[in-house]
């Protein structure tokens, strides 16, 4: 994905300790314009600058996945990420939802009953679009250890790997009707 | 977190200029200094934000190996076709440690320079010679399951934390720094410090310098190698010990050797002496128990961490047998066979 042209920029550019400083965050598709301080994370901004709140902040310490966020497609860590540092495409559960319809993971979440309280779900998701990006999973056991980042205190384990076996399962099915 | 001001360096002498602040620190992968930051722990005048820097790329070198640029994050790192091929020990030591998230995120020079995860070093309201130097170290007569057995001093046992870092040392690789004074390269084995009397100071590099990147030499250890990592829960968690082993096997003797442990000392812990020691030696479970002793010869536990001598010793035997029989530890299928 093409770097967006505020990185380039905001090259050199230097913020002092009191200020704060006008910061454009590309969130699910849209351009915003914030004025933050330079210590505000990605997950503070999402949740109280932008009133996206499905993005959650479980330990704010980068040791339960709660807050995974994909920046260009990669899933990262919105509570470790400084906002005046996020440069790429950030999407949010928010931006999954594409024209009203459910992205496959959130449908296959609901489908597998892959939750109790749902606090984890959306950095669970998201972990989960960034874990087929990556292509690096290709049985169960590589389905669980690439999703080792995302912690689940129900204990949802069993149907969250379901629903993305199945997701990554139908996925493979339908490459292969194209390659026919 | 404490208020900092927020600077972006243009390129590599920029961020050197700008280092001359003594408050100012260097963020890339930011994975472990925010959370320091959180914690109070460190606490910043100033950020230097260098992932704008021309260090991502990896590189042939003119002798054959290759050279990682220090922005290159942990996760491309460990998928790049030429580690992945040439230098498996690296990628599967990679794989080993943090989540995808922080793989995402963390690169290759802050890897190296990450804290250690002694809760005593993360707890403020605590004394932590590495912290606040002279304050003494409640550690060694307190907690210290997760801490080190090999090269302690009487001012701490903490260890370093890193997977990577403990496949960098067997393999040899060198650590390419810039400074006031120009580009120097450091082997790994003097990158890391052992505490000594000063705790406080994890690394050798020196504070107007900036890592540009990390060479490997060519020998990568493909065929035999293994990193083995026990921990206390199978993923996403620090190592109790892990142990990096490439051998080069030639009927049924040991040829080279490298040997390497994490999460035992304040630095990656490579034994020449042991390395020396399989050298020319038949690759039996006999050979491996020699050098497991060897390695432990000197090793030191502190109430809770004395399992550790004991784990290290069965580990590296284990390891070892991997290496030698060309099935390394896979980092999915946790069964250690």
């Amino acid at each position: 994905m093409a770097q967006p042209a505020s990185a380039e920029r905001r090259r050199g550019e230097q913020f002092p300790a009191s200020a704060k400083t006008t910061v454009t965050l590309h969130i699910n598709g849209v351009d915003r314009n914030l004025a933050l301080a330079p210590w505000t994370t990605l997950l503070d901004a999402l949740r109280l600058h932008l009133d996206l709140t499905g993005t959650k902040k479980g330990c704010d310490h980068g040791q339960c996945g709660a807050c995974t966020v994909l920046i260009d497609g990669r899933r990262v860590l919105s509570c470790l990420t400084l906002a005046v540092m996020a440069d790429g495409a950030v999407t949010t559960i928010e931006g999954l939802v594409q024209e009203g319809t459910l992205h496959p993971l959130q449908q296959a979440f609901i489908d597998h009953d892959a939750f109790q309280c749902g606090y984890c779900t959306p950095g669970q998701i998201c972990s989960a679009v960034g874990l087929i990006n990556e292509g690096k999973a290709h049985s169960a056991d590589e389905i669980r250890e690439l999703m080792s980042g995302n912690i689940c205190r129900c204990g949802a384990y069993p149907n969250i790997l379901a629903s993305i076996e199945e997701v990554m399962a139908k996925a493979a099915a339908r490459s292969g009707d194209k390659g026919r | 977190m404490n208020n900092f001001a927020y600077t972006r360096a243009t390129d590599v002498a920029d961020a050197v200029r700008l280092a001359a602040d003594a408050g100012a620190k260097f963020v890339a992968g930011g994975t472990n200094l925010i959370d320091l930051m959180k914690e109070d722990v460190v606490r910043p005048s100033r950020l230097i934000d260098i992932t704008h820097l021309p260090l991502d790329k990896v590189e042939d070198t003119a002798d054959g190996g290759l050279r990682i640029g220090a922005l290159v994050r942990n996760s491309d790192l460990a998928y790049h076709p030429q580690i992945e091929t040439r230098y498996p020990l690296l990628a599967s030591a990679i794989l080993a440690g943090a989540s995808p998230q922080l793989r995402n995120m963390a690169t290759t020079g802050g890897n190296l320079l990450q804290r250690t995860r002694c809760f005593y070093f993360y707890d403020t309201t605590t004394p932590c010679n590495k912290r606040a130097p002279g304050s003494g170290c409640p550690a060694i007569a307190g907690i210290n399951r997760m801490h080190a057995i090999l090269g302690t001093s009487e001012q701490c046992i903490a260890v370093h934390p890193s997977d990577m870092c403990v496949a960098l040392a067997a393999l040899d690789a060198r650590v390419l720094a810039t400074g006031r004074d120009g580009p120097r390269s450091i082997a790994f084995a003097d990158f890391h410090r052992l505490p000594g009397d000063r705790p406080d100071i994890d690394t050798n590099l020196r504070a107007d310098e900036i890592i540009t990147a990390i060479e490997l030499p060519a020998k990568g250890f493909a065929k035999n190698y293994t990193y083995l990592k026990i921990r206390d829960r199978l993923s996403y968690a620090f190592a109790l010990v892990s142990i990096a082993v490439g051998l080069v096997i030639e009927g049924g003797t040991i040829r080279e050797s490298r040997l390497a442990l994490g999460a035992v000392a304040h630095k990656p812990w490579r034994d020449r002496a042991a390395e020396a020691q399989l050298t020319g030696a038949p690759a039996t479970p006999e050979s491996f128990a020699r050098a497991a002793d060897s390695v432990l010869r000197d090793a030191r536990g502190y109430g809770h961490n004395d399992f550790k001598i004991d784990l290290a010793r069965r580990g590296i035997v284990r390891a070892l047998a991997q290496a030698a029989r060309g099935t390394p530890q896979s980092q999915s299928d946790k069964r250690i066979k």
